[in-house]
């Protein structure tokens, strides 16, 4: 059974989107659209409601106000053939610890009515893409991060549905386990499905198609990871390397048009408004205070560079 | 209700159970653990009534009154005392219930034909076995001096003594008239919504704090089919521990079975269906285990104890609380077991109960289904 969607419509459409919980807003009139095809990652700092959306699309959650569509159909008044066309991976582990890898399966199977010359067929596919084949009869509790991430994954695509809804689905997994996550999330959207993820690991932001940033309730940026970079392009972003990092940040401190001067591993990184100026300025300066850099040059921002610049925008103009 | 998705949900259900090993063991344990210690400690008759004699007399009148009371096999004479300080003692130390007092001159006064007193000190601090303990001894006083009357009468050549009224007693449904055989099938409806809702109350708050719920809701399983899936591995199990109920009321404590097998286990369905979807009614309220495990424990044990009629008769109660007690469900579970028990009545005469059960096993189960679905909002 193909899941019915309607066709041409985009996976994801949220309009004007609004949870309150009380007095606290923590979804604040979001408006998105995700792409068929699309890994579409969903960043942000932990409480700046990436899961309350995720959770309202999934149908967990009821929305104040605004509307949503996943798969063409509306989250509130088609709420259960919506969740036909979905699989949900939550932060925490969800499967049974006490059940074997094939019980839990079998479950889940059962639950999303997977037809029955399928079954076998989807049990074998989750298995093999899991890595657990040999493990199948080991109860779950058992299994070690990775893996039961993975299952966890398998578990939710038995149905094959078109959009997937992972959050944050790699908290507390080695980086290894982690890389071979999105080695499958990548094959999935390769076969067509829709990956919708929200992630804190900057890193795995990368790997997005397209990624919305969300602060406070609020989506504040929006765009392909290269698309968000270039919209830094006026922070121009400086490494240095120099004999002594104190005095080198004291001496760089007075020379006008530089921001955000931080110690970065070994060395400084610096902002500057004005790129051609800035590089003289900042010799001189470092010549007058006596301190040597033997390295000075720009460099491209890494999207942790983005993220913090963006949310330090986005306070100064709450300020 | 999709019957794939409803047999998911058992077989989970089920293989947590049977994983479980501990709480299966105190699953099918606790019925037998509470059926003998109930059964045995319960016990409402009073015979062997500890009984001090003072015979201020010492006669042979007033011994043969005290053998009376020792061939007795309500009284049990513990000891033969000398003072009146020695009953007060054995009173308040709870080492006796009863002392008897057979003044002086006592067969001197029954010799002339004239009135003698005897005198009965009594623990009333229990009041409800005080005054069984009194009516005990009368009778032994009475049916005493009838026959002394009466040897008077034919020790004059007369005819013996005719008694004008004499009853004869006949007891039916429980002719030995032994508490066990009225508490045990009541106890095994205590039992019962205590263990049902129990086992219950704790499959759906697992399910939140284990962050299992969230990925349930995600998929198109309905409440209902949750709460129903859930319902029936818990049923299997509660009826094993109703079969070994019944088998330890019947083998163990002898208490008579009359009635229709298929009519007990019919009742005895919609009781259980009763009592779990009140369980996993207060699982899905509760969200915690700890708090749904004690809020089962607090609705099924008090009510089903004090309110069932199962120890205290409903009649006696004041109308404010028989009306509260229309609203227990082991209320009418103790009626239909006792009638099927001891009096091997069916449907013909327990249809209201029968209804009754039905009734609150369906609205439950509705609340149930609903207030899983009102959670997801």
């Amino acid at each position: 059974m193909t899941p019915s969607m309607a066709p041409e419509s985009n996976a994801v459409e949220i309009r004007d989107l609004v949870k309150r919980f009380g007095s606290f807003v923590a979804v604040d009139h979001v408006n998105l659209e995700v792409q068929r095809g699309e890994i579409f990652g969903f960043l942000g700092p932990n409480g700046a409601g990436k899961s309350t959306t995720i959770r309202m699309l999934c149908g967990l959650l009821k929305p104040t106000s605004g509307s949503a569509t996943v798969g063409g159909l509306d989250i509130s008044s088609q709420s259960e053939a919506v969740k036909q066309n979905i699989g949900y991976m939550s932060q925490r582990f969800s499967l049974y610890d006490d059940l074997s890898v094939e019980e839990n399966i079998d479950f889940f199977s059962g639950i999303y009515s997977v037809p029955r010359d399928r079954r076998a067929a989807r049990k074998d596919y989750v298995l093999r893409m899991a890595g657990i084949e040999e493990r199948r009869s080991s109860l779950t509790g058992l299994l070690s991060g990775g893996w039961k991430q993975r299952l966890a994954l398998g578990c939710a695509i038995l149905h094959e549905p078109p959009i997937l809804f992972l959050d944050e689905p790699t908290s507390g997994v080695d980086p290894i386990a982690r890389r071979t996550f999105w080695d499958l999330i990548y094959q999935l959207s390769a076969a067509g499905n829709t990956v919708f993820v929200s992630t804190h690991y900057m890193d795995e932001a990368e790997y997005c198609h397209r990624l919305a940033l969300m602060y406070r309730g609020k989506v504040i940026a929006l765009g392909t990871p290269a698309e968000l970079k270039a919209s830094l392009s006026h922070h121009n972003l400086f490494h240095l390397e120099v004999s002594d990092l104190l005095g080198g940040m004291n001496a760089l401190e007075k020379v006008p048009g530089l921001s955000d001067i931080a110690v970065f591993g070994g060395g400084l990184h610096v902002t500057a408004a004005d790129a051609d100026r800035a590089v003289p300025e900042m010799r001189s300066a470092l010549e007058q205070a006596g301190i040597s850099a033997p390295m000075l040059e720009a460099i491209q921002p890494s999207m942790e560079d983005v993220f913090v610049a963006m949310i330090e925008e986005e306070e100064r103009k709450v300020a | 209700m999709s019957l794939r998705r409803l047999k998911a949900v058992t077989r989970k259900e089920l293989l947590h159970i049977v994983r479980d090993a501990r709480s299966l063991a105190l699953a099918l344990a606790l019925p037998l653990v509470m059926l003998l210690l109930f059964g045995y400690a319960l016990t409402l008759d009073v015979d062997r009534i500890p009984t001090y004699v003072y015979d201020q007399d010492r006669t042979p009148e007033s011994r043969a009154l005290i053998d009376q009371f020792r061939g007795s096999r309500y009284f049990q004479i513990r000891e033969a005392i000398s003072s009146y300080q020695a009953a007060d003692r054995g009173i308040d130390k709870s080492t006796v219930l009863l002392s008897l007092v057979v003044p002086r001159y006592y067969s001197r006064h029954l010799l002339a034909g004239d009135e003698a007193d005897v005198q009965l000190l009594v623990d009333g601090s229990d009041s409800n076995t005080a005054s069984i303990a009194l009516g005990y001894a009368d009778a032994v006083i009475e049916s005493f001096s009838a026959q002394l009357r009466s040897d008077a009468q034919v020790q004059r050549g007369g005819q013996p003594l005719r008694v004008p009224v004499d009853p004869r007693i006949r007891v039916w449904y429980n002719s030995d008239l032994k508490s066990k055989n009225f508490i045990v099938p009541g106890l095994i409806a205590v039992t019962m919504m205590i263990i049902a809702s129990m086992l219950s109350s704790l499959t759906i708050a697992r399910e939140w704090e284990n962050g299992t719920m969230e990925q349930l809701l995600s998929t198109p399983v309905r409440p209902g089919e949750l709460v129903l899936g859930k319902l029936l591995a818990y049923f299997a199990l509660g009826l094993a521990d109703m079969a070994i109920s019944i088998v330890v009321g019947v083998f163990v404590f002898q208490v008579p079975f009359r009635g229709n097998a298929w009519f007990l286990l019919f009742t005895s369905c919609l009781f259980l269906f009763g009592a779990l979807s009140w369980g996993i009614f207060l699982s899905a309220s509760a969200r915690s285990q700890l708090m749904a495990f004690q809020m089962g424990m607090l609705s099924s044990f008090l009510p089903g104890y004090l309110l069932s009629g199962f120890i205290y008769s409903i009649y006696n109660m004041p109308k404010i609380i028989q009306l509260v007690s229309y609203l227990v469900p082991a209320r009418y579970f103790v009626t239909i077991l006792n009638g099927v028990f001891l009096k091997g009545v069916g449907f013909r005469i327990l249809w209201l109960e029968v209804l009754m059960l039905a009734a609150y096993a369906g609205l439950v189960f509705w609340g149930a289904s609903r207030k899983m679905r009102l959670k997801v909002a």
